[in-house]
């Protein structure tokens, strides 16, 4: 579904992603973990096409995506949530998802109709699966960091994607929050066949859902395998010692 | 064109970009800092140039009479940046930048009927300080002693406040500042005193600027404006938040104003904004300024 | 305005159009030749130039998020386009106006190519330059828009028709053309509406509120915001013909950066949040400013304290005080 290859970025000088090569089989839930620093966002900026690689290709389900904007990868099959919610704060909720949907179905063009009555069924359909039903007329901008990380999730499926980035999807929850949205995920996965590629922080969270695991440490791919595979590779010990890989 | 006319050009030309030089040095410290273009900054500039010319009024003629006026002046200019930042600009920071932007405006708007009440509409003007009169024979042509002491001043100015930026704590914490606010802040930084230090520096050179322009440019409503809309080219052509940037900007845009009214007499109206759009197009960060994402 | 604030005034959709309040509004304003002085019928119809102009402005600003100090531009360009179609080449005003506003908005597409290609202070400045520019041109170039002398003497719509209707009659060209400017202004109105609450105009608010997840969810977000630039200098050049001829003449300071700061504080003072906001901006100012110009030469110091206050105290304009205080009040009654 989505194969990297040799991607590779500098900032003035600071190489932020180094020759990086990974690939996601379809349908599978994947991991890219790494400490503080190691280029993971880069990574998922270039592969969305938010930034562009100095070399390197990025290909999803075969077709080269590499340097395409946002906004056709998102087209084309790709959806990203973000580590720092990132959501419409003004709109309400059900709004914030009726405008992914507007945009999804091409409707966005239309000068003329009333945009309110429509999609309703489609939003209520979403709500259900994240949710965030009861939540629909509160702004987003209000609502609570959990809720705010729901919605994300939910405009970044309303684009109907194949393939689903998400940075930190657990960022900052405490273990019950994590472990419903971990099944939250799971089960979205399971019922829309989407792929899944995630970073995460937190070990428990890796190993216990992802298939397969890529590392990266300043910039590099330093190890990339089936989670046994990884947690026993000797240079990912050596970068992770003291870091919790050991309780994992 | 002779030599003598185009050097005369030329010294012209180093002059106005002094000015401009100390007046666009401070709104890009503003901006670099605060993310903010204070449109206010040229009522500072006229301000600084019709207290000059008051204290002037009210002192007696003598030695250093104009020295006091300027330095009066320019105080008196940052004290008022100072006051204007601490209580009111402060309440606007979490605001969105609009609202910062067009308080400035309404700033340019108070201030400038508030000079026009105190001030009247016609022309007011000082005279230099005798020591700097006259001029000098160089290379043909005589240039206004005046001139070169501004020539002077200008660069030596750049180097003090670059000096400060670069070398002392208080600087460090400004550029520290122009990266991240919070993070300044959660260090133990008294963000706030900077700020409003930061912004007082600025008004002061602003309104010494002002001062110091009274022996060569008469006072005038509408200074106010005049001056800003130059001092935001000088800061596009040389990078928004770039200090050696103004300083070049101020530089290049002297000269194309100077030679530029040779050439083509309807030209400063519509070559500043040509420029400044010519600019914006192909490259929006300026010539020293640091690429946009 | 927030469902509860408009359900407790009676309007929009929730409400079930209870009480058309736009209606009434719009036949109140269209008796006023019959019920009001000349001079109210010439302060009505600069307000109804100025709401629609304010509202064109805040198709930017309000709902796409795009600060633009360069507006007045194609308010100016449909003036001199509309004025110099009607005096100097004969075009009757029923063709002139709508070409007015497709060459303001022709211009606006080309200008907005490369404005909107920046973001925040830097597409705000290269507004300004464009509008200075042209402003630069109008107050030069002589032989087409008069130079600094401008266009005097731009004639008047042939209303005869109008006059001979039964009622009208008694009606001189300013009246007759009053009736004229309302009725395309609430026209230009109704369609604006109507682009602020489509799916276009929806897109345009995720632009406002997060441009970057916008591209995200598929938003070609400089598409959008070019066709709103546009969309936008088109109605500002419908407002600036109808300004012309009411001016019964067009000068290059219609261009000038100050028109641009004076419709952008309209916008806000009326409450750039909401759609009617800059009509009452419009209203408010235009009033307050015929009434203390009477009085002292300072205007620009009182409205540069308004601009302060509001921006410190009711950062929300007049309708967004008003909106807050009535769900305050709801809140109260359904506590």
């Amino acid at each position: 579904m989505l194969e990297v290859a040799g991607l590779t970025k500098s900032f003035s000088g600071f190489v932020a992603v180094s020759d990086v090569s990974l690939r996601v089989e379809t349908r599978q839930i994947a991991a890219v973990i790494g400490p503080n620093g190691a280029g993971k966002s880069t990574l998922f900026n270039l592969i969305t096409g938010h930034l562009r690689p100095d070399s390197g290709r990025v290909l999803l389900d075969g077709r080269d995506i590499t340097g395409v904007q946002p906004h056709e990868t998102c087209r084309m099959g790709l959806g990203r949530s973000f580590q720092r919610t990132n959501i419409f704060p003004k709109l309400t909720v059900f709004e914030n998802l009726q405008a992914a949907f507007i945009v999804h179905y091409g409707r966005g063009g239309n000068f003329w109709s009333r945009s309110e009555p429509l999609y309703r069924d489609e939003v209520q359909s979403l709500l259900g699966q994240i949710g965030l039903r009861d939540q629909a007329g509160t702004l987003g901008g209000t609502l609570s960091y959990g809720n705010q990380k729901q919605l994300e999730l939910g405009l970044a499926l309303a684009s109907d994607p194949q393939l689903l980035l998400l940075d930190e999807p657990t960022a900052g929850m405490s273990a019950g929050e994590t472990h419903e949205t971990i099944r939250l995920l799971q089960r979205i996965a399971e019922e829309r066949g989407l792929t899944l590629l995630f970073t995460e922080h937190d070990m428990e969270v890796v190993f216990g859902i992802a298939e397969k695991i890529a590392v990266l440490h300043q910039g590099r791919l330093i190890a990339e395998g089936a989670p046994a595979e990884v947690r026993n590779d000797p240079e990912v010990r050596r970068v992770y010692l003291g870091q919790g890989l050991s309780h994992a | 064109m002779d030599a003598a006319s185009l050097f005369s050009q030329f010294m012209s030309g180093l002059t106005t970009a002094m000015f401009l030089f100390l007046i666009a040095s401070g709104l890009s410290l503003v901006f670099g800092v605060m993310r903010v273009l204070n449109f206010a900054h040229g009522s500072f500039y006229m301000l600084g140039a019709y207290i000059a010319w008051q204290i002037v009024q009210w002192l007696q003629p003598g030695p250093g009479r104009f020295w006091l006026a300027v330095l009066g002046a320019a105080t008196g200019v940052a004290v008022l940046g100072a006051v204007v930042e601490r209580l009111l600009f402060r309440l606007l920071y979490d605001r969105e930048e609009l609202y910062q932007l067009l308080f400035t405006y309404g700033l340019v708007l108070i201030l400038g009927d508030a000079a026009k009440a105190l001030w009247g509409t016609q022309q007011l003007s000082v005279s230099g300080p005798p020591v700097l009169g006259g001029g000098i024979e160089l290379f043909g042509t005589i240039v206004p002693v005046y001139n070169l002491f501004i020539m002077l001043v200008g660069p030596a100015i750049a180097v003090a406040v670059w000096l400060m930026l670069t070398r002392t704590t208080a600087g460090r914490m400004l550029r520290a500042a122009a990266l991240d606010r919070e993070m300044l802040g959660a260090l133990g930084a008294n963000v706030g005193t900077l700020y409003t230090g930061m912004f007082a520096l600025a008004s002061f050179l602003a309104g010494l600027a002002g001062a110091l322009v009274t022996p060569i440019q008469s006072i005038v409503p509408g200074m106010d404006v005049e001056i800003i809309v130059q001092a935001f080219i000088v800061v596009v052509i040389g990078g928004l938040g770039s200090f050696w940037g103004t300083f070049l900007g101020s530089v290049i845009y002297g000269q194309v104003l100077s030679f530029g009214i040779l050439i083509f007499p309807g030209f400063s109206l519509f070559s500043v904004f040509a420029l400044m759009a010519v600019i914006l197009i192909l490259r929006p960060w300026g010539l020293l300024g640091r690429p946009l994402r | 305005m927030t469902e509860r604030a408009e359900i407790a005034v009676g309007i929009g959709p929730r409400a079930g159009w209870r009480v058309p309040w736009t209606l009434i509004v719009f036949l109140a304003v269209l008796s006023l030749p019959w019920i009001g002085s000349r001079y109210d019928v010439f302060l009505g119809t600069q307000i109804a130039i100025s709401a629609l102009f304010a509202m064109s402005l805040n198709l930017l600003l309000g709902t796409a998020g795009l600060v633009s100090f360069g507006h007045a531009a194609y308010f100016g360009l449909g003036s001199y386009a509309c004025g110099i179609l009607m005096k100097d080449a004969g075009v009757p005003f029923s063709l002139a106006f709508p070409a007015a506003g497709v060459i303001a908005a022709t211009f606006a597409l080309v200008f907005g190519f490369f404005c909107v290609r920046l973001t925040k202070i830097y597409f705000a400045m290269l507004t300004l330059a464009f509008a200075q520019i042209v402003w630069a041109i109008c107050f030069k170039w002589n032989d087409v828009t008069g130079g600094d002398q401008g266009l005097p003497d731009v004639p008047f719509p042939d209303l005869a028709w109008l006059g001979a209707l039964p009622g009208f009659q008694r009606f001189r060209i300013g009246e007759l053309f009053f009736f004229v400017v309302l009725v395309l202004v609430a026209v230009s109105i109704a369609v604006l509406r109507r682009i602020t609450d489509s799916p276009f105009g929806r897109v345009l608010t995720t632009i406002r509120e997060n441009p970057e997840r916008a591209a995200f969810i598929g938003v070609n977000v400089r598409a959008y915001e070019l066709a709103a630039f546009t969309i936008a200098g088109g109605f500002a050049g419908l407002s600036g013909a109808l300004f012309g001829i009411f001016n019964r003449g067009v000068f290059a300071d219609f261009v000038f950066w100050s028109k641009s700061a004076d419709v952008m504080i309209m916008t806000i003072l009326g409450g750039m949040n909401h759609f009617w906001g800059p009509a009452v901006g419009a209203l408010v100012l235009t009033l307050l400013n015929q009434q203390i110009t009477a009085y002292t030469e300072y205007w620009p110091f009182v409205l540069g304290t308004i601009l302060v206050v509001l921006l410190f105290v009711f950062p929300g304009g007049i309708l967004g005080a008003l909106d807050a205080a009535l769900s305050r009040v709801w809140k109260r009654r359904h506590a």
